[in-house]
């Protein structure tokens, strides 16, 4: 552990960071490290290591210090934990302070009690083979040791051969990435213009200034729509959806009948998104897709509602099934068996357990039924009073 | 909603209306929306284009992914917010968000008898990722809490509770309060705590540990071991690691409940 020195966790300009591992705690050598559980970050040039509570402790070991390392498996019994062993050369002479002094263990361990051990190694593997930081210098200087093997047990030709083409394989891949985020950044510069533009838009209808015709602002909705942008103000004037919420909540008007009636004429919304987005296989609906559709079908007269309890359970309910007859059969099937729970209800109704509940608690709410509330569960009985 | 006047009056008084604004250097909104439709249009094929070279990325890179988002966010857009928007429809980030969310909410729904709604992040992210087998796309946890933000839209009590280091995931609309998420956050290290422990650690009396706990029997949240040597344990399932449960059947959870 005397490898690791105090670092502010940043990274540098050249350096990537390749991935990161919540819950791990450091040892030295066979003894745990002082340290609590913290984040493993490993970059191309260094390994990382952040206290997960406290975030100004922080420290890195450049990778060059590594020698070689492997997979220490996890034991039998839930407290045994995956670590990964790590050699290491010995301490340079111009090492930056870190949490130890000296330090009698020339390795160290991480342990993975959140797991991620696997593609930790992996990843390790990769940048210990390529040696990034070797070509890219960083803005501080970094003691490095001297060139290191890659941690393999048997060298055979074979190996290296393989280990070439993956090396080749990942530099490529790199290009192909460095490339993606470049374009990336140039269309995000080009998103953010529509952004201020819309803003400036949606402002001016605000204020009033201008003369916009209702086919106009309903235009500039689905400019919205396409481009992912939220705006308060013309959700107040013309909501949420759209023409394309329009079509969508006739599709559901038509599709959902049949599973509505099956159900008991009531399905929680989620049910309903994986229903249809099961059923279209691709160009699923977003949840917020489903939700702006459901809110018109009371304007387009369709014979669905979308309605939302008082726990906040949304679901879409068939017209038909109107709450009086909803509420008296609850009362019946109770009276009938003297009591019920949500589960034994449901059970009865071939209804899922959520919404059986929230049919016994809206008769609850209208005086019908009354609760009796213990830690066995929660029943409810006919309300004599 | 104003409609635009006619007759001669309106035409004139709108001609001014014009002049004074383009005076003052202020495009009028109406302008500014056949200005967004053409920059949309180019937009539109410029995305295209990064979608023809890029594409792949995004589907096969979590890292890829979690950048774009960031991007995505800091300039004000959402990308998942309509299946009909252009980075859905172009780049297919849409659909691989929304099936997650279908996955994530049969896996909930599956293990609700056993765990009363509520999950581990990392139980979540092991399950369905067996769920979508092995040539399917990776699915990092980053992912997973994108999508599970999505879908609280719908309701349902999806949420998100920090423990340990990690979050539990919530898929009922059971009332949970700070009380009830500092005493999950004490049971994440043994998958269960006492009424003790809670009155040591937290300082609290005997009536508040035990108001708390029954709250969380009643949601089927937790399930009490009375005659565990000497003080009553309340174990969650949630917590239960892979290594130490069996699944149960709901029949089976049923005989277990008080």
């Amino acid at each position: 552990m005397d490898r690791f020195s105090w670092s502010n966790g940043l990274l540098e300009i050249n350096e990537t960071l390749v991935i990161q591992q919540r819950g791990v705690r450091l040892y030295d050598g066979d003894d745990k490290a002082k340290l609590d559980v913290g984040v493993a970050l490993l970059s191309t040039h260094r390994l990382i290591w952040r206290d997960v509570k406290n975030h100004e402790c922080c420290i890195a070991m450049p990778l060059s210090q590594i020698i070689f390392f492997e997979e220490q498996a996890a034991g039998i019994g839930k407290r045994s934990v995956a670590k990964i062993v790590i050699h290491l050369y010995p301490v340079p002479a111009n090492k930056e302070p870190g949490p130890y002094q000296h330090s009698k263990y020339p390795y160290i361990k991480l342990s993975f009690k959140e797991h991620g051990q696997i593609e930790f190694y992996r990843r390790l593997t990769e940048e210990m083979t390529q040696k990034r930081w070797e070509s890219t210098s960083l803005s501080q200087p970094i003691p490095t040791g001297t060139s290191p093997q890659v941690g393999r047990k048997t060298h055979a030709v074979g190996i290296i051969g393989i280990e070439r083409k993956i090396e080749q394989k990942r530099k490529e891949t790199d290009k192909n990435i460095s490339e993606a985020f470049e374009d990336l950044s140039k269309l995000m510069v080009k998103a953010k213009e529509m952004v201020e533009l819309s803003r400036s838009i949606a402002n001016k209808i605000k204020d009033k200034q201008g003369d916009i015709t209702e086919d106009e602002t309903i235009r500039f909705k689905s400019y919205l729509l396409s481009m992912g942008i939220a705006d308060p103000v013309t959700r107040e004037t013309h909501g949420s959806g759209t023409h394309y919420h329009l079509q969508l909540a006739k599709q559901l008007g038509d599709m959902l009948q049949a599973p509505l009636e099956e159900r008991g004429g009531m399905m929680a919304l989620t049910e309903v998104y994986c229903l249809v987005n099961r059923a279209r296989g691709m160009e699923l609906l977003s949840p917020e897709d489903l939700v702006n559709a459901c809110k018109m079908f009371e304007s387009l007269k369709l014979p669905l509602r979308l309605r939302v309890f008082d726990s906040g359970v949304m679901v879409v309910q068939l017209q038909s099934h109107s709450e009086e007859e909803m509420i008296a059969s609850a009362l019946d099937n109770v009276s009938d068996k003297g009591s019920l729970t949500a589960e034994e209800f449901a059970k009865l109704l071939g209804l899922s357990v959520l919404l059986s509940k929230e049919r016994l608690l809206l008769a609850e709410k209208m005086g019908h039924l009354c609760r009796d509330d213990s830690v066995e569960g929660l029943r409810f009985y006919p309300n004599l009073f | 909603m104003h409609r635009r006047g006619v007759g001669a009056g309106a035409i004139a008084k709108k001609k001014l209306a014009e002049a004074k604004y383009k005076e003052r250097g202020n495009v009028l909104a109406e302008d500014q929306i056949v200005q967004m439709s053409k920059q949309l249009e180019t937009f539109k094929s410029n995305l295209e284009e990064f979608a023809s070279k890029h594409k792949q990325e995004i589907r096969k890179n979590p890292q890829f992914r979690v950048q774009f988002q960031e991007m995505c966010a800091t300039i004000g857009v959402d990308p998942l917010a309509s299946g009909k928007g252009f980075w859905s429809e172009m780049l297919g980030v849409g659909d691989f968000y929304y099936e997650l969310g279908v996955q994530i909410i049969e896996v909930c729904l599956a293990l609700k008898h056993r765990n009363g709604g509520l999950i581990t992040l990392d139980e979540l992210h092991q399950r369905v990722l067996k769920g979508r087998g092995k040539y399917a796309q990776d699915v990092s946890q980053d992912d997973l809490v994108r999508a599970i933000k999505k879908l609280k839209v719908m309701g349902n009590g999806f949420g998100m509770i920090p423990v340990g280091g990690s979050y539990l995931v919530q898929s009922v609309p059971a009332e949970l309060n700070m009380d009830h998420t500092v005493v999950l956050q004490l049971a994440e290290k043994k998958g269960y705590v006492t009424v003790s422990e809670i009155r040591d650690s937290l300082k609290w009396e005997k009536e508040r540990a035990c108001h708390v706990l029954d709250h969380l029997l009643k949601e089927g949240l937790a399930w009490l071991d009375s005659q565990a040597a000497g003080e009553a344990q309340y174990w969650l399932p949630a917590l239960f690691s892979e290594l130490i449960s069996r699944d149960v059947t709901p029949e089976e959870a049923n005989q277990m409940t008080p």
